[in-house]
């Protein structure tokens, strides 16, 4: 119980110290914001008007309080460009991206994991060493530009999958569409994850089979796939959850990518084009946005971690 | 086999056998002797031919990067626009011509110089600094430590090509802004390796050894902690460079990283998007293979140096 107290205590701690560093993000912007606002021929009243306005004249340490205030009422900012709250903006996008990263992450978790365990099974055999190699090339492949293989490829030449967008435009589907709209990208996005996620787990797998009690097992006469399956991957498991828990992060910077390359109406492509247009402060909640997302996606896996392995409990308060 | 070992360093005629033997054992406690250290190193580097041909790969790219105003026949900027598009083995462009006629070959080895530098100066210049504050907060463990590693943990909140690509947003486009970008997004990742290191280390038992026969905190960080803190940090780094050539190159195609017209690998690849739809994929598939090999190579000479580093595996 202390020892849940305190993890979600330093996670309290870490998203404080997320939010401070967002919106210092915004103090590394060269140049006043009060004149980029009014532009070059801005009067001295003017520019110190427009700072008042947007609490520019005061402390930075009370600017960042009334940040920090804003957040917990469920103000971001406004949009730059599009008139609009940047929360309103944002979330259904959020929305979006997350339909995209789950379905990335299922596709690594049910590729990744089994395809560890073999290699591992079959370590230093022929599997194991072309699985590996090819898992190894996997996690350095640019996903953007996977992506526009795949495009031109799949999309294009063969016109078997749509490559744009989230449903056909002209005739929106429901489910299905939005199924075969999701193929290519969630594909794209899986790749990097699912070829670590495949590594790690090999490796864990091999330490896992050394252990004795596999050994006891395959004397006392249990199935290879019961050995593997069952008694091996509940060994197994607690640390492949942490090791997921981490590449989700990579899912979802790397999801900016595949947005961007296919069309996908999620928050990576709209963090992209308020970067290119300089909305700052969308920039800044999106950035607030996958980081929080992050941060309780492992917090998830640590929980989910202290279910499977009862060790790990007693570990902890230790 | 001759010219993928010669860059290691190695004399072709290294008779190997008898200078194992001829090696003093070292004396429990004791580092080997230094000359001897890297030497191992490097003979066990040279056993492993994969990491050696990743190695001889990279060298090619990187000196035909280095020697761009010599080997490329056009200029990177300038095109002919009546062979816009043109595809591979276009006689005088056998890599073809991207779609505002410029010659692919010659902006892959100018973009060469860019993209690397990109991904490597940054891991070059952060790891001084995550070597000295991974020591620090390993080797004291106080408050100060305590400092550094939650100050870290506040980063790792942000995923790694996430925080690349806010830094760079928020910095401005330009070559000098994306590495100080990637190096900001480093510090954390190279840090904690520098710190868990030196966790492990300072509980071994050389260390107490040290300890036990007096040696000064000097002595025991500078000859006993840092080799060993180094050489894991050398690994990971080397397998960075190769993540931050995918990343840097990944800013550069959003249109965060460096500034066309200047060539670069993430920026052919952006650029090679828009032709797509022409029906034209190879402005888009050379740089991105390049980009991969290039990544690969690096984690491959990360593997073979993780091994040749690991005193277990030198001497058989």
């Amino acid at each position: 119980m202390i020892a849940v107290l305190r993890r979600l205590g330093s996670t309290v701690l870490v998203l404080l110290g997320v939010s401070l560093i967002v919106f210092l993000l915004l103090q590394l912007v060269p140049g006043d914001p009060a004149r980029a606002v009014l532009g070059a021929g801005a009067t001295q009243e003017s520019l110190a008007a427009v700072r008042a306005q947007l609490g520019l004249d005061k402390p930075l340490a009370v600017q960042f309080l009334d940040y920090l205030g804003g957040l917990l009422r469920g103000d971001f900012g406004r949009s730059l460009t599009v008139n609009q709250d940047v929360s309103q903006l944002l979330l259904p996008r959020l929305e979006n991206t997350l339909v995209l990263t789950g379905a990335a992450l299922l596709v690594c978790l049910v590729v990744g994991i089994p395809l560890g365990i073999l290699a591992a099974r079959h370590q230093y055999g022929l599997f194991d060493r072309i699985s590996m190699f090819v898992a190894l090339a996997g996690a350095c492949v640019p996903v953007y530009w996977f992506g526009l293989v795949l495009v031109g490829v799949l999309g294009l030449s063969l016109d078997l999958l749509p490559t744009s967008g989230m449903y056909n435009s002209r005739n929106p589907g429901g489910f299905e569409d939005l199924l075969a709209h999701l193929v290519l990208p969630a594909f794209t996005a899986a790749l990097v994850p699912l070829a670590v996620i495949a590594r790690m787990s090999r490796s864990v797998f091999v330490d896992v089979l050394q252990q004795d009690y596999i050994r006891t097992l395959r004397a006392s006469g249990l199935s290879e796939a019961s050995i593997l399956w069952r008694h091996g991957l509940r060994n197994a498991l607690p640390p492949i959850v942490n090791i997921v828990g981490l590449q989700v992060g990579y899912l979802l910077g790397g999801v900016i990518f595949v947005e961007v390359v296919f069309g996908w109406p999620g928050l990576g492509q709209q963090l992209y084009t308020s970067i290119t247009q300089r909305d700052l402060p969308v920039v800044q909640a999106g950035v607030l946005f996958v980081a929080v997302a992050f941060v309780l996606v492992n917090l998830l896996a640590d929980a989910a971690v202290g279910v499977l392995d009862p060790r790990s409990r007693r570990a902890v308060r230790a | 086999m001759n010219e993928t070992e010669a860059p290691t360093g190695l004399p072709a005629t290294a008779p190997t056998a008898p200078e194992v033997a001829r090696v003093p054992r070292p004396r429990r406690g004791q580092p080997p002797a230094r000359p001897s250290r890297t030497r191992l190193a490097v003979r066990a580097f040279a056993r492993d031919r994969v990491a050696v041909v990743a190695l001889a790969v990279l060298l090619l790219v990187v000196l035909a990067s280095l020697f761009a105003p010599l080997l490329a026949p056009f200029s990177p900027t300038a095109g002919d626009a009546s062979l816009r598009l043109q595809g591979i083995g276009t006689p005088g462009h056998p890599l073809g011509l991207d779609g505002q006629g410029r010659d692919v070959l010659s902006r892959l080895l100018w973009g060469g110089r860019n993209s690397l530098a990109v991904a490597v100066v940054p891991v070059l210049v952060v790891f001084p600094i995550a070597l000295l504050a991974g020591l620090v907060a390993g080797y004291t463990r106080g408050h100060l430590g305590d400092l550094i590693m939650r100050l870290l943990d506040v980063l790792f909140a942000f995923p790694l090509v996430l925080l690349a690509i806010a830094l760079a947003a928020v910095l401005g486009a330009g070559l000098g802004n994306v590495m100080l970008a990637i190096g900001i997004t480093l510090i954390p990742y190279m840090a904690r390796v520098a710190y868990t290191t030196t966790v492990q280390e300072v509980g071994k038992e050389y260390v107490e050894a040290a300890r036990a026969s007096g040696a000064t905190t000097r002595d025991l960080l500078l000859r006993e902690l840092v080799p060993n803190v180094v050489s894991a940090l050398l690994v990971y780094a080397t397998t960075l460079c190769g993540l931050m050539i995918v990343v840097a190159a990944g800013l550069s195609f959003l249109g965060v990283g460096v500034i066309p017209p200047t060539p670069d690998w993430g920026i052919m690849t952006s650029d090679g998007a828009s032709v797509l739809l022409e029906g034209k994929f190879h402005v888009a598939t050379i740089p991105g293979l390049v980009i991969l090999v290039v990544a690969l190579s690096f984690n491959l000479i990360g593997d073979g140096l993780r091994d040749a580093l690991d005193p277990r595996k030198q001497t058989t």
